[in-house]
């Protein structure tokens, strides 16, 4: 858990605050995006939760601690941190980058080298053909793999990564993003994730914290915000596109009338499949209504454009297809 | 030719001596400017502030040739091994200093954030970070301070510091050109040896950061 209360920070002689009493509550195990224009303040408030900056006003608890009066070199061991050039030491091998923090703590060799390997596998990254290589010696996405490597290897509760994959080439980018979630989720990290790539937000994003001027103006589910953006700054940000982008959350399967028989001849969609390229399926064919299909024996059910555009506008949602959370601070 | 091999069987002990005194009083001096300059260069990265007008002064020492530098030990510490290796010090100082504040300020920030970042102390940054990823250009900065102390401190002979400038001194006024020769030849080897020393070092410092492990 990472809760931000009234945090703000003003950057000595500058003419207003970086960051301007921010309330942001992230809850266990959850991923938040933090986005926002360049300058926003993303960096500077994501740095003062580990207090490589230290906030100039307000509370930051972490893991029910409040950090502003823990020893900040003691804290920083204790939350991951990845940035975007990745950091690793060139000295040092691969092995030797990722047992940066055990080796702090003072774990046996044993214990480090079993991490490592163990930390490298996760990670998607062969111990035997990267343990002793060199960081130039890799390409960009297996820089960044070692760097998440290199913050989770003491198993720290909380996440801080700052624009992780802006580096990446595209392909790369994708994949990373979608490994690296699931492996979020199945170590229950909390996370705070910078960017500014919308997309990267809403793949990886639990929740979506969109900032302006160092203000935090809309915390709340990917779905919600692209649906309903808190003012019109925020609309913008997301862009005009943004009704289909919130197709990409949500499958076929969840917004499917299931059961129900699908007319003669209609184009079929995998269950799984976004609704994004569901609906790209009934623009490209005209039909009205597609069969939703699982590999089983029959159609599961059937998925209609008024169905979709139902969704897409936000209206209430019959089927359940998004799935509901907690309230958000 | 013949006459300078002649000269050097002729003088054994003369060589020793004055080729002790020459390395004592040259790597005294490089060991003071290392100890000076490379906490001094530390402590000034900490403090950009005072980095400006340190680097202002260090500059204007470097203006001021060698022999005048020597020469204006004389009345303020007498003559004699002291005032030549305050001397020599003050010579090869900038080089060392220089050195370590540019190549503790070509550490990339982003690797000395990320190590910030994992919960390295300060010393702990500079110990296994900045000094490791600076090696190379610190290196470099002690070959060029050696060289240019065993160069400089032929120059000691003219206030009582003896070393090899002795020979050279010496072969010059007897106008006995083997001494003359064998004495250059000796300062060249000694500064040569230096150079290829700090050089070797510098390459491995280098080799550490590369692609693959040494
Ligand atoms: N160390 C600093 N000193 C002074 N101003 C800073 C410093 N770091 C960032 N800023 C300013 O604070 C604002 C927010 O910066 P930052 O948090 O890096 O934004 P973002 O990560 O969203 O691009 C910017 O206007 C930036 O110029
Ligand atoms: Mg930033």
């Amino acid at each position: 858990m990472i809760r931000l209360e009234g945090v703000g920070k003003h950057y000595p002689g500058a003419a207003r605050p970086a960051v301007d009493g921010i309330d942001l509550l992230i809850e266990e195990g959850r991923t938040c995006a933090l986005i926002g224009p360049s300058g926003c303040g993303k960096t500077t408030t994501l740095r003062m939760v580990n207090r490589l900056i230290e906030p100039s006003s307000g509370r930051i608890v972490v893991a029910g601690r409040d950090v502003t009066a823990a020893d900040p070199v003691k804290l920083r061991r204790g939350i991951g941190y990845v940035i975007q050039g990745t950091g690793l030491f060139p000295h040092l091998s691969v092995a030797g980058n990722v047992a940066t923090v055990p080796r702090l703590l003072g774990w046996d060799r044993a214990r480090i080298a079993a991490r490592v390997d163990a930390m490298l596998g996760l990670v998607g990254l062969d111990p035997a053909l990267f343990r002793d290589r060199r960081p130039a010696s890799l390409s960009g996405g297996q820089r960044q793999r070692v760097g998440v490597a290199r913050a989770l290897a003491a198993d720290p509760p909380v996440l801080l990564m700052d624009e992780p994959f802006a580096a990446v080439d595209p392909l790369e980018r994708g994949r990373l993003q979608r490994e690296i979630t699931e492996i979020l989720r199945r170590l229950r990290k909390t996370v705070i994730l910078v960017t500014h790539d919308l997309d990267e937000a809403i793949r990886m994003g639990d929740t979506v914290a969109v900032m302006r001027d160092g203000r935090l103006v809309q915390h709340d589910r990917p779905d919600q915000v692209l649906a309903a953006p808190a003012d019109a700054f925020v609309a913008e940000f997301l862009g005009s596109d943004r009704a289909l982008r919130r197709l990409t959350l949500l499958t076929a399967a969840a917004a499917c009338r299931s059961g129900e028989r699908p007319p003669e001849g209609a184009p079929e969609v995998p269950a799984e499949a976004s609704l994004q390229v569901a609906l790209s399926i009934l623009l490209g064919s005209g039909a009205e209504a597609l069969a939703v299909v699982d590999g089983g024996p029959r159609p599961v059910g059937t998925l209609s454009l008024a169905a979709i555009r139902a969704l897409a506008a936000g209206l209430p949602d019959p089927s359940g297809a998004v799935a509901r959370s907690p309230p958000l601070v | 030719m013949l006459d300078l091999v002649a000269w050097l069987r002729a003088h054994p002990d003369l060589l020793l001596r004055t080729g002790g005194e020459h390395a004592l009083l040259s790597g005294l001096s490089l060991l003071i400017a290392a100890g000076i300059g490379l906490p001094l260069g530390i402590a000034l990265t900490r403090q950009p502030r005072l980095a400006g007008p340190v680097v202002a002064l260090v500059n204007t020492l470097r203006t001021i040739p060698s022999l005048a530098l020597l020469v204006i030990m004389l009345p303020l510490l007498g003559t004699g091994t002291a005032p030549s290796v305050v001397a020599l010090v003050l010579y090869g100082l900038p080089a060392v200093l220089l050195n370590t504040m540019a190549g503790l300020g070509g550490v990339p920030s982003d690797i000395v954030d990320a190590a910030r970042g994992q919960g390295l102390a300060p010393a702990q940054v500079l110990a296994r970070v900045e000094l490791p990823l600076a090696a190379p250009v610190i290196l470099a900065g002690l070959r060029s301070a050696a060289v240019q102390i065993v160069a400089a401190a032929t120059l000691a002979v003219f206030i009582g510091g003896g070393g090899f400038g002795e020979l050279i001194s010496a072969g010059m006024g007897l106008l006995d050109t083997p001494q003359l020769v064998a004495g250059a030849l000796a300062v060249a080897a000694m500064a040569g040896a230096a150079e290829l020393g700090f050089g070797w070092a510098e390459r491995m410092a280098t080799r550490r950061l590369g692609p693959t492990a040494p």
